[in-house]
């Protein structure tokens, strides 16, 4: 058992050490998605044809194998962290994009109408109404971002020791140490696992307007009413 | 109170009053606030939403814009607020172009109201009627003062103030919209087919409450339904809108009933426009009849002289005053009177307050043919019978006709 947390020297990390650079390379670039996302699921909205390209678009990168993204990245950003990221952040937006557009179009139109009609401007009614409404939906794509994030990040030990505790993958192989393959997939999907519970707990702290229950019952209840 | 000095008092006086009134003793001369001059509305697409529309407005008092669906009231609403850009002519608002200020500027000075009420789900009672009070700058506090007591002004508890809008029912929603509306306190207040999406006994609480709350705020009131029934409640002045965005009539709900313009609009008002019309004559020159009522107490030789009095029936009331029921002279025996035994005596009317539509609804109601009128505790007042209330119909309208539409003012108590 003591072995199984023996971290070889090659990785220059503690397994602490591991998990926090594992989620530093994961979260970022699902921060950045969703500072990207949100301009352009915006755009989305307001531009009803830009909808179906920018999805196809980020369907098409995401169909894009990492491996030939860093092949295509070594060459400006080097073996990094950020080669790792960017593809990642690229990623995210397959899922953050539709997640943001519904969320946003899911607010109903008597809400806007009433909004615009008590003298809010477009930005404003952006901030203050349909934003928060969108929270939940948004929260829903950015937990599965996140937790395909996580998993995804593994793959960085192909450009040489970036993958964090994918690297221990590697190590397992060429010091024929199995348990560091154990470490490196429980390590994992418990992050995934608790990073997930956290973004829960994020969005029952935003949301003390939803009815107690699953957001998805919320929309529908919505769905029907109108 | 400050409601009652919304900006278009008498500040219009090349425009001739319109006269109107919720009361005949509250009359009122009302100056103009809207006046929406020859305005189109057509899309690109070449349809004609509202077409050479002119209206006005009055001043303090509900303007109910009626009609069936496409005949662009919804849109006409909206042009008021700049929510749609009028194609062709003008909306003044207190003689001045509604697009010579900033148009937030103008709809924060317009409540809205809108069906299904249009919450902000994400916000709290209270946080969604201080809306537009915060955005005109007002500090948080006093924004939340002003929601809570705007909450008692629509009849809302104040355990409601921090609830979500998922946390209540359709009708408390529709109570919110509406304080969210008054919150700035503004002269005027649109209300697009505010209670369509509720039951019709929360609907008819809540004209009955709009109604009592413009008694106490004189607001200047655009109303949209489709509903001819609730314009014929709420309005003071009817515009009935035809397909294609054209007015067909403009005229007080009374006048409306009596005088439809053409077939349109009498086909609109439905078929028992006559009996409706009831509703705006005061039952109050009924002559009550008190002497076929006997106690349930009554005495052998009061019976006797009871029965001698020109109705058919007697009226037993409890020892209270309140009816209990319908007998035939011969069937009473002093001291034996059975309640459960007496014909019942359908709902009755409140003498004086109701109009001559409810006591007629009384009288056809009645097994015996005769209506009960009842005190404000709820004491019979008298009886009448129905061909006493089909004279005094055709007094009313013979008294109406002769005095013009003008005179046909709504009954108290509608």
């Amino acid at each position: 058992m003591n072995r199984f947390f023996d971290i070889p020297s090659d990785l220059q990390h503690s397994w602490l050490g591991l998990i926090g650079l594992h989620l530093r390379e994961a979260l970022l670039p699902v921060l950045g998605g969703l500072l990207l996302a949100l301009p352009l699921a915006q755009l989305c909205v307001r531009l009803r044809w830009l909808y179906p390209p920018v999805l196809w678009v980020t369907t098409v990168l995401y169909a894009i194998p990492s491996l030939a993204f860093f092949v295509v990245l070594i060459d400006y950003t080097g073996q990094t962290e950020l080669t790792v990221m960017i593809p990642l952040t690229v990623y995210s937006l397959v899922v953050l994009v539709p997640a943001i557009v519904d969320g946003v179009r899911s607010v109903p139109q008597e809400t806007l109408a009433a909004a615009t009609a008590m003298g809010f401007g477009p930005v404003r009614r952006y901030v203050q109404v349909q934003l928060p409404i969108a929270v939940p939906a948004i929260i829903a794509g950015l937990r599965v971002a996140t937790v395909s994030s996580i998993s995804l990040v593994s793959v960085g030990m192909l450009i040489g020791n970036q993958g964090a505790l994918g690297n221990l993958l590697h190590d397992a192989q060429i010091y024929n140490r199995p348990e560091l393959a154990w470490n490196s997939v429980l390590t994992t999907a418990a992050l995934a696992v608790l990073v997930d519970a956290l973004l829960v707990g994020v969005r029952v702290l935003l949301t003390p307007w939803m009815p107690s229950g699953s957001g998805a019952t919320r929309t529908r209840k919505e769905a029907t009413a109108r | 109170m400050s409601g009652l000095d919304s900006p278009g008092n008498g500040l219009n006086p090349t425009v001739p009053p319109v006269e109107s009134g919720r009361k005949s003793q509250t009359r009122r001369v009302f100056g103009v606030l809207i006046r929406i001059d020859s305005v189109t509305k057509r899309y690109p697409d070449g349809t004609v939403a509202v077409d050479r529309l002119s209206l006005d407005i009055p001043d303090g008092s509900i303007t109910v814009l009626v009609g069936p669906s496409g005949c662009g009231k919804t849109t006409t609403l909206r042009m008021i607020n700049r929510m749609v850009e009028p194609s062709e002519g003008t909306i003044l608002i207190d003689g001045v172009d509604s697009r010579q200020q900033p148009v937030n500027t103008l709809r924060r000075s317009m409540g809205y109201v809108i069906q299904n009420a249009g919450l902000f789900q994400h916000r709290t009672v209270v946080d969604n009627i201080a809306t537009v009070p915060r955005m005109l700058g007002w500090s948080k506090d006093k924004s939340r003062a002003r929601a809570r007591e705007l909450m008692e002004r629509v009849g809302l508890d104040a355990s409601f103030a921090k609830r979500y809008p998922y946390q209540l029912s359709g009708g408390q929603q529709q109570r919110v919209g509406v304080a969210r509306a008054l919150a700035a306190d503004p002269p005027v207040l649109l209300m697009d087919e505010p209670f369509s999406a509720v039951d019709p006994v929360v609907r008819k609480g809540l004209q009955d409450e709009l109604l009592r709350i413009q008694e106490e705020l004189g607001k200047t009131i655009v109303f949209v339904t489709h509903d001819i029934d609730e314009a014929v409640k709420l309005g003071t002045m009817v515009a009935v809108l035809r397909t294609g965005g054209r007015l067909a009539q403009f005229a007080p709900p009374a006048e409306l009933l009596s005088d439809p313009a053409d077939e349109f609009v009498e086909d609109f008002l439905g078929a028992d426009r006559g009996i409706r019309r009831l509703s705006f004559f005061s039952s109050a020159g009924l002559e009550l009849l008190t002497a076929p009522i006997v106690a349930i107490d009554a005495t052998a030789e009061q019976l006797a002289a009871r029965g001698a009095t020109e109705a058919p029936y007697l009226l037993v009331t409890g020892l209270d005053g309140r009816p209990l029921g319908w007998s035939e002279p011969g069937g009473l025996t002093a001291g034996q009177i059975d309640a459960g035994q007496l014909l019942p005596y359908g709902r009755p009317f409140t003498a004086g307050q109701d109009s001559l539509r409810a006591a007629l609804d009384c009288a056809v109601l009645s097994p015996t043919g005769w209506a009960v009128a009842v005190d404000a505790e709820g004491r019979a007042a008298g009886v009448v019978s129905q061909a006493a209330i089909g004279e005094a119909i055709r007094g009313a309208h013979a008294h109406a006709h002769a005095a013009g539409p003008e005179a046909a003012q709504k009954a108290t108590t509608r």
